[in-house]
């Protein structure tokens, strides 16, 4: 990481910490903005944190590590999550989850290259009535079909300048 | 949002009982009174424990030392269940209504309402109605003219964690440790968060006791059963014609409820979202409530065509990601059972082999620490003992 990444790291971390008075409540608050803005936790953000709430960064790591919505490791811009629990399933979440791994070119639990889409399984997100049901960062879209993520996907890549799946990565190197 | 969310499909009691009314008519009486309505008025939490209200409060009011916190549990995690998303859509105010007033009985300060990661598109919504009942003195200091009587209210957001919805888990996540639940007692109502009395309460629950002061303790005991008093709200997804948020007393039947979402030709339902039991047809005329299929209010409706072990599947897979890891039963017994009926797929699962799963699932339902190990194995059991023939028998793969 480069000194003026750190830096800049650091004044985001005091910033955010002081928003919240340092108490050892705050630290999901902190982590779930920190995630917000990096789209990832990395170690020495960790370890800022810690130093900021006066704990071992292992318990930083260890919290961060329970939640599925602040896990360390970095994500795209746009994480989808795709509800696999049971009544999504009964509506057909497979197909679904079929198009979008071919549309966004990357399997569940990865990230594209250029880190702008990421892709996830998550546990009911109680639109069950109105399923398959996912999430793309806090925007929920229902009752989707793999024509309806296709148009979805294809919107958002839309609004990205210069973006390439895995796959077309793969095929240029 | 992108997409419309569709909320209720018959009509809501909520609907009818204006905001703030229920309020004006608690905080008239005097905080004996309002536990001693509560416990008149037999309501039980809607979470699905079915702990009733007013012992909790009173346990909590009797405690001396300060300061208290009322805590909604707003972490909707159980498959299958939606009603809360649509109450704090749609009837925000009565869920607060409802913190002030137990707030009012318990003499809590400080309220937190703890709302589940995969609802965020709801945090800006919930954080403009805290702000506009703090501009119109519904929160604040010495609300409704009563001095002393000084009530506030945080959105305190989830990070998605299943287990957070049990209330010693939520506790230690709103304290930012992992939610991993504690032993009980000490329960929350003496040493809850940061070791301060605490009452848990589900968003229902609350709604619920801004209607009772809202229509009267005579007016919720009418419905329902001996034991379940009140309505209830149901949370109605899977293989039906009008899924969807529904409100039936409780007591109702499961094929009565079946036939108002047109769900008739179902072979079985799972009440009580994953964790819940499978109930097939030969038992559509037992009746919702806790003392014979009790719920938190989730129905899924599986059609003839429906395999059960997939659904066992489905049931065992969502309990071995969400189990917190803590205690043993719990995250071991999970794989081993969702490993079981993966070998029953195969066509590799003996009879021996399945009796021992039997045996692993009584022993975590008894040696778990919290309610999701003790639970997790119901479907599962109850698949079996219903669906052994369906499930049984199957072809080994080549």
């Amino acid at each position: 990481m480069l000194i003026t990444e750190r830096d800049r790291l650091r004044e985001d971390v005091l910033a955010i910490a002081e928003l919240t008075d340092c108490h050892r409540a705050s630290l999901i608050p902190i982590l779930r903005k920190v995630k917000e803005k990096y789209r990832g936790i990395d170690t020495y953000a960790m370890q800022l944190i810690a130093d900021v709430l006066g704990i071992h960064p292992v318990e930083v790591y260890s919290v961060a590590t329970f939640y599925s919505f602040i896990q360390p490791q970095t994500q795209g811009r746009l994480a989808f999550r795709l509800c696999r629990t049971l009544s999504c399933e009964l509506e057909g979440k497979e197909s679904v989850a079929e198009q979008l791994q071919r549309d966004l070119g990357i399997g569940f639990g990865e990230t594209t290259p250029d880190q702008v889409f990421s892709l996830e399984w998550a546990n009911c997100m109680g639109m069950c009535d109105q399923g398959p049901a996912m999430l793309v960062n806090e925007t929920v879209y229902t009752q989707l079909t793999p024509g309806k993520v296709h148009d979805i996907v294809e919107e958002y890549k839309s609004q990205q300048e210069g973006h390439v799946t895995k796959r077309q990565a793969e095929r240029v190197l | 949002m992108s997409t419309s969310i569709k909320s209720s499909t018959n009509e809501l009691t909520f609907a009818s009982v204006p905001a703030a009314d229920g309020l004006n008519k608690a905080l008239a009486l005097s905080r004996v009174d309002i536990i001693d309505a509560i416990h008149e008025s037999k309501l039980k939490g809607r979470g699905g424990a079915g702990f009733p209200t007013g012992t909790k409060w009173n346990l909590a009011a009797a405690e001396t030392r300060t300061p208290k916190y009322m805590i909604c549990n707003a972490d909707e995690g159980e498959p299958g269940t939606f009603k809360d998303r649509v109450i704090l859509t749609e009837f925000p105010d009565l869920v607060f209504d409802g913190m002030t007033i137990g707030a009012r009985a318990i003499g809590a300060s400080l309220g937190l309402l703890y709302l589940r990661a995969e609802y965020g598109y709801l945090h800006e919504h919930l954080e403009n109605v805290v702000a506009r009942r703090r501009k119109t003195g519904l929160l604040g200091r010495d609300i409704a003219g009563i001095e002393g009587f000084n009530y506030d209210v945080l959105i305190a957001m989830g990070a998605g964690a299943y287990v957070c919805g049990e209330e010693t888990a939520l506790i230690e996540s709103l304290e930012g440790f992992r939610g991993e639940p504690r032993n009980r007692p000490p329960f929350p109502v003496v040493s809850g968060f940061l070791g301060r009395p605490s009452v848990i309460n589900n968003v229902e629950t609350l709604a619920w006791v801004a209607c009772i002061f809202s229509k009267g303790v005579e007016w919720f005991r009418s419905y329902g059963t001996g034991a379940s008093a009140g309505h209830k709200l149901f949370s109605i997804s899977g293989d039906c014609e009008h899924p969807g948020v529904y409100e039936f007393p409780f007591g109702i039947t499961v094929a009565k409820l079946l036939k108002e979402v047109g769900g008739e030709d179902a072979k079985a339902v799972q009440v009580g979202g994953a964790s819940g039991r499978c109930v097939p047809r030969s038992e559509f005329e037992r009746r919702l409530a806790f003392e014979d299929v009790p719920t938190g209010g989730s129905i899924v409706v599986f059609g003839p065509d429906r395999d059960m072990r997939a659904i066992a599947h489905n049931i065992l897979d969502f309990f071995v990601d969400e189990s917190c890891g803590q205690c043993t039963p719990c995250r071991l017994g999970n794989p081993k059972l969702l490993q079981g009926v993966e070998m029953l797929q195969e066509g590799t699962c003996s009879l021996q082999y399945l009796n021992d799963l039997k045996g692993l699932a009584r022993t975590m339902q008894v040696a778990s620490k919290c309610g999701l190990g003790q639970t997790s194995s119901v479907a599962f059991m109850s698949i079996l003992e219903h669906f052994e023939n369906e499930v049984l028998g199957r072809k080994p793969l080549l």
